[in-house]
């Protein structure tokens, strides 16, 4: 898989009400019922499967789409499946204002690409902008809009770009 | 400048001089897995593994905790896929019998005082509780562990929780980590190390600090480190040298104090952990069901006091109560003194060891409408099924199962 840095793809975003939405746990991503689920490929049908508002996500996503949320997307369990049915649906990465402390160093570690943007607004993006996400500047943008988020670490980058843990640590 | 407990733990495990914002690679002393994602742990191992897929073997292995025993086919597969491997690489496996690994790991000293340890379990930064660091991971890089010994981390900043006073009798730790979620709620410690300081820890039993460490994963926090006191350091057998404490001078990112003084017991309502509430603001909920166990409450102290309260009292007509030990030593010396006879006659359903129905086990599942108060740790819509779950200690737990409402311990003397 070729590692871009540079995305583009339709903005999936996650509002509760008015708000972004935050605090999506590991159990609303993907439902303890899967846990026994080992290959990715299987994981897909089961992304959002518990979260209220986004239970048919499965359906409706289509490769290279990107997801946005609130805070503290992907509190809770250390379950790898939570990064994987994404991966499995071809999503292409995740943008949240913060990420649960596993979540996070499970997506760096798989190669799956995530943004933090602290403190973006509930409304500045639309829902399905086609937007842009710049992994070396941290930025996200769609039409006249742009945010500037954190930079990704030195360490989530390389391993971003070997495409895994394993893969970047055979080059070390 | 001081260090801060985790920086200590970090410097002395291969990340040199580290402080917080270093990425550092750090060993880790005890390697773990998990029947919930040990199976895809082996997947990763067998397919970049290479010829030498463990690095230390009597360092290494897997705790089944999660399904136990297997009570679906996909978990019976995974299970005995870890089985066959670990056969194969001679590898030891704490089988359906062992109960929950974190505690396990505490209960065969195997995590001492400012040992790392890692595995698939989102709460084994439960090892706080002895002044040691524990981190759930994902299966890439437990298996990372497993083949090398080492993970990479980015050291957390550090922030400093003193507990001030002592809370009302009947009070007890999980209340204390309840009202630090309430005071914190899951986004203010996020990414932390958190010390926690005070006289309320300084005379806890390990099981207390067990309960408290245990919801740092709800605040959001890395870990909740607790400098280890005397009762810790004589359940290892070691002196105070011989632990890791931060240092007097450490400057912290933030210096917290909360006031525990005259605490009544809390219960966190649904949708979230940090939705907290003083039990007596709930009394008028019906309750349908109470587990009591998990990594939180499940100790052989919580499961004593628990006997204790239903000794000679019955629990509510049509209440189900669901007890689970957290280990299989827990479980024996509930049997050799009799205890679980107190459960029993009360009317309680006594499960073997394990995590219960934290992840998709057997025990505590709901359906759609129905109330449960969990001594565990997690109330996130659907969660544990369909229903409601509040989150409570063993004391309200137990009331409200013999008052068929929620209840707080205090009602609990009036009922025989």
């Amino acid at each position: 898989m070729p590692r871009e840095l540079i995305l583009k793809g339709r903005l999936w975003i996650l509002m509760e009400n008015e708000n972004l939405f935050s605090d999506i746990d590991t159990d609303m991503i993907y439902h303890n019922a899967h846990l026994a689920v080992t290959e990715i490929d299987e994981m897909g049908q089961y992304a959002f499967g518990n979260l209220e508002g986004y239970k048919d996500f499965a359906d409706k996503a289509q490769p290279s789409d990107i997801i946005l949320a609130g805070d503290n997307f992907g509190s809770g369990s250390s379950r790898q499946h939570a990064v994987d049915c994404f991966k499995a649906l071809g999503v292409q990465a995740v943008i949240a204002r913060s990420f649960g402390a596993i979540y996070k160093r499970n997506a760096i570690n798989s190669g799956f690409p995530i943004i933090e943007l602290p403190g973006l607004p509930d409304n500045l993006f639309n829902q399905h902008d086609q937007a842009e996400l710049n992994l070396e500047s941290g930025t996200l943008s769609a039409g006249d809009n742009r945010y500037q988020g954190n930079l990704m670490s030195e360490v989530a980058r390389d391993i971003y770009l070997a495409g895994g843990l394993f893969q970047y640590a055979e080059r070390m | 400048m001081g260090k801060a407990l985790i920086e200590k733990i970090m410097s002395s495990h291969g990340g040199e001089d580290c402080r917080a914002g270093d990425v550092v690679w750090i060993d880790i002393d005890n390697r773990t897995a998990r029947d919930f994602a040990g199976a895809s742990v082996v997947g990763n191992l067998e397919k970049y593994g290479g010829d030498s897929p463990i690095a230390e073997r009597s360092k290494t292995f897997f705790t089944f905790d999660c399904n136990v025993p297997a009570n679906t086919i996909p978990y019976a597969n995974n299970q005995q896929r870890i089985r066959i491997f670990a056969r194969k690489n001679d590898l030891k496996v704490y089988d359906v019998d062992a109960g929950i690994g974190s505690h396990v790991v505490i209960e065969e000293k195997f995590a001492k005082p400012g040992t790392t340890t890692v595995g698939t379990d989102s709460h084994l930064n439960i090892m706080g509780s002895v002044g040691a660091f524990g981190q759930g991971m994902g299966d890439v890089d437990i298996a990372y562990a497993f083949k090398t010994g080492k993970v990479w981390f980015e050291v957390p900043e550090s922030v400093k929780v003193t507990l001030d006073g002592m809370p009302a009798a009947g009070t007890e730790a999980k209340d204390i980590a309840l009202a630090m979620l309430r005071r914190f709620s899951s986004h203010e410690l996020l990414g932390k190390s958190v010390e926690i300081y005070g006289k309320w820890v300084e005379d806890a039993s390990l099981e207390d600090c067990v309960t408290l460490s245990s919801l740092a994963t709800e605040m959001g926090a890395i870990i909740a480190l607790i400098p280890p006191n005397d009762n810790v350091l004589d359940f290892f057998g070691i002196t105070r040298n011989e632990a890791v404490y931060a240092d007097p001078d450490t400057v912290y990112l933030e210096d917290y104090s909360l006031d525990i003084e005259g605490l009544e017991p809390q219960i966190a309502a649904p949708p979230s952990p940090a939705n907290v509430f003083p039990v007596s603001e709930k009394t008028d909920v019906k309750v349908d069901g109470v587990f009591i166990g998990s990594c939180t409450n499940g100790t052989y102290q919580d499961l004593r006091y628990a006997a204790e309260l239903l000794r000679g009292r019955t629990v509510a007509p049509g209440v189900m109560l669901k007890v689970v030990p957290a280990t299989r030593k827990t479980w024996a010396m509930l049997l050799d003194e009799g205890l679980l006879k107190d459960i029993f006659d009360a009317g309680g359903i006594v499960s073997n060891a394990g995590c219960g129905g934290c992840a998709s086990g057997q025990i505590g599942m709901t359906g759609e409408g129905e109330v449960q108060i969990s001594t565990s740790n997690r109330n996130f819509k659907g969660k544990q099924g369909r229903g409601n779950t509040y989150l409570a200690g063993i004391g309200t737990a137990v009331a409200s199962a013999v008052l068929g409402r929620i209840a707080s311990v205090h009602e609990l003397k009036e009922v025989r």
